[in-house]
């Protein structure tokens, strides 16, 4: 099977589901003549030209929602925004009008369109640059939130969002966009719903999904060092989150960490926490353990901003702790 | 502008103008060094080019009393303003002798007992915030003026025109300064604006508009000197747009292929630095030695800064709650 990156995993979705649909096309900035700031649609504006690879102005609430609008009048926009950190000025949008159209108008109007780009942090980028949002989005009924963690999920998960009727979030990373990964020739698609068992395990079962990933599953190499064995569970999916496999997992291992690079308030990884600490209750041998980032913006330092986020420590020391060791 | 007309400033400040866009271009080398030996990471946008615009239009602020903001390419701003240049360096190097402890980095110099309020790193954000801060003088019915920086390519956010007509409506001293140095990122300005001539934009508000030679210190004073008077006795904002060109990529990573060397090469022969420059040795009140000497102080006051950055302490790792409130 042919490896490539997590960044061209993205850019073969984006032009065979062009290729397929011509209602398909992109926008955002620098996505056309530049190639994309972080490259990911390279090549795909000198193949299908400035109508359906098209470069906009600095203006995130205005393009977004004109593509929204696009959305309703029957085009299938993918929306690129340049990270999510600027996703925060088409917000109002994304709530107001991508999420809610279909049900205010009694199911009369859908909105088929795909929001995408970074989100979380790279480094070296400070306060504003530097924000993992993707609470924001999966707090939101209407839309679907999902945050594939490796080349092959992307593929599959990029091309069923463009084909989706409804509006889906997709997340990636900046520093993820280098990783690399086994994806196959033909076409294939993957649910939006379903999270993925990345590794099988008896003693604890560790929950994640996008970026942390890596993290994670160093931290189960080191544990298993210590003849702990780990099952680690990527929900992918953030909107909707799917619950039988957590729970499949947490009944089978009782004991579980969740990690999450998004703030600890009302985030992702708090709400997965507390599901699990309510319907595995009976099943748990100890409470559930949130690794998250530190409560506070991010600094520009380096080594406190390493300090901010998750990390292989935090994630063992939280195993440890719900193992009683 | 005629050499001749150089006889109407005292000459120290013309020496002062000259020195500062000086400075600016020595520092904004040594951060280039510095970045590519790592010393700096992340985003750091480069000044270089366009140090007319910052000097010309902050000499004519009252430090003391007047704000600047600005986007993300902020160092030139920051040391127009009389920030510091260990300061600046250590915040680069993300030092707690940094102007924003470290925290901040190259996106977000900030001093505010020099007047200077960041170091944005949201296109187009500090265009309301500047506005936002005008309020305060007219709140308190003092006279100061704000100077609120941002690029060609963020003059097409939405908070431009809401900030232009709430200025003109609530009658805020506020100068817009639109650098329009062609290119936003990748883009070229002409790609994403329905209009050429940037500063017509504050027509729809019934705000004056002015364009300017960005690479021309002393066009770019007196036009803001005069928005700024006319700020602070009449609360009349106006928008000035100062046609320039950044000499670096957007940001360290970009390799600037959507330009060409001869495009390039043409706006290096306006270089602002020359223009002043050559001005003043034609009048006679500037030598060749003089300049070298002026050059040489900024290179060592360049190197300084790195030295101080280097010595200087990381931020504690308690200091990642402090400020997090007040
Ligand atoms: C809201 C927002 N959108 C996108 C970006 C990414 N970005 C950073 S700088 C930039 C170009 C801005 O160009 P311009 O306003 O002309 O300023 P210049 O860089 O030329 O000084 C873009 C798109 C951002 N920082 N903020
Ligand atoms: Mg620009």
């Amino acid at each position: 099977m042919p490896i490539i990156t997590y960044r061209e995993a993205i850019r073969q979705a984006i032009d065979e589901e062009m290729q397929r649909d011509e209602s398909v096309f992109i926008l955002g900035e620098e996505v056309a003549q530049y190639d994309g700031a972080y490259k990911v649609t390279q090549g795909l504006w000198k193949k299908y030209g400035s109508e359906r690879v098209i470069d906009t102005p600095i203006v995130e609430a205005g393009f977004t929602g004109i593509a929204i609008g696009a959305a309703m009048a029957g085009l299938r926009p993918i929306v690129e925004w340049m990270t999510f950190n600027f996703s925060l000025l088409a917000l109002d949008q994304v709530v107001n009008n991508a999420a809610k159209m279909l049900y205010m108008s009694g199911g009369q109007i859908k909105v088929p369109i795909v929001f995408r780009g970074p989100n979380g942090p790279a480094e070296f980028l400070s306060s504003q640059h530097s924000q993992a949002f993707q609470s924001y989005y999966a707090h939101i009924p209407g839309l679907k939130v999902v945050a594939p963690s490796t080349p092959y999920d992307a593929k599959g998960m990029l091309k069923s969002a463009i084909r989706d009727d409804n509006p889906v979030v997709f997340l990636e990373a900046e520093l993820m966009y280098a990783w690399q990964g086994e994806v196959p020739e033909g076409e294939y698609l993957l649910p939006l719903n379903k999270a993925d068992i990345k590794r099988q395990g008896k003693d604890i079962t560790l929950i994640t999904y996008s970026k942390p990933i890596k993290v994670v599953q160093e931290a189960a190499r080191q544990l298993e060092k210590e003849g702990i064995s780990s099952e680690i569970i990527d929900l992918r999916s953030l909107r909707p989150i799917d619950e039988e496999t957590l729970y499949a997992s947490v009944r089978k291992t009782n004991r579980c960490v969740v990690c999450d690079e998004s703030w600890p308030v009302a985030s992702v990884g708090s709400h997965v926490a507390w599901l699990i600490s309510k319907n595995c209750f009976d099943d748990l041998d100890a409470p559930v353990e949130l690794v998250c980032s530190e409560d506070v913006p991010m600094p520009y330092n380096h080594t406190l901003e390493l300090a901010v986020q998750p990390s292989v420590e935090k994630v063992v020391a939280a195993a440890r702790k719900v193992l009683y060791l | 502008m005629k050499s001749s007309s150089l006889s109407s400033y005292p000459i120290d400040f013309l020496k002062k103008l000259l020195k500062d866009m000086l400075l600016i271009r020595r520092f904004e080398e040594k951060c280039g060094q510095m970045y590519g030996l790592q010393k700096i990471g992340g985003f750091c946008h480069l000044y270089i080019g366009q140090e007319a615009v910052a000097v010309g239009s902050i000499a004519a602020l009252d430090l003391n009393r007047d704000y600047c903001l600005t986007a993300y390419r902020d160092h030139g701003h920051a040391l127009a303003c009389g920030l510091c240049p260990n300061g600046l360096m250590a915040e680069l190097f993300g030092k707690a002798t940094g102007c924003s402890r470290g925290k901040g980095g190259s996106m977000h110099m900030f001093d505010i007992t020099k007047g200077m309020y960041g170091g944005n790193g949201i296109v187009g954000a500090q265009i309301p915030i500047a506005t936002g801060m005008a309020m305060r003088f007219r709140y308190k019915k003092e006279k100061g003026v704000v100077l609120c920086f941002f690029g060609d390519g963020a003059i097409h956010q939405g908070v431009f025109h809401e900030s232009l007509n709430l200025a003109k409506l609530w009658k805020l001293p506020i100068v817009y300064i639109c650098e329009n140095n062609q290119y936003g990122m990748g883009t070229d300005f002409h790609r994403v604006s329905a209009v050429e001539d940037l500063s017509i934009k504050g027509a729809a508000y019934n705000i004056p508009g002015k364009q300017v030679n960005g690479m021309d210190v002393l066009e770019v004073y007196e036009e803001v000197l005069s928005a700024v008077n006319q700020a602070k006795e009449e609360g009349i904002p106006t928008l000035i747009e100062a046609k320039t060109y950044r000499y670096k990529g957007h940001s360290m990573s970009d390799p600037g292929k959507y330009r060409s060397k001869e495009e390039l090469e043409s706006y290096k022969q306006q270089d602002p630095i020359l223009i002043l420059k050559n001005q003043m040795v034609d009048a006679k009140i500037l030598t060749e030695e003089e300049y070298q000497s002026y050059d040489e102080e900024c290179k060592n006051i360049s190197n300084e800064s790195v030295r101080f950055a280097e010595q200087s302490p990381e931020p504690s790792l308690s200091s990642l709650y402090e400020d997090v409130l007040a």
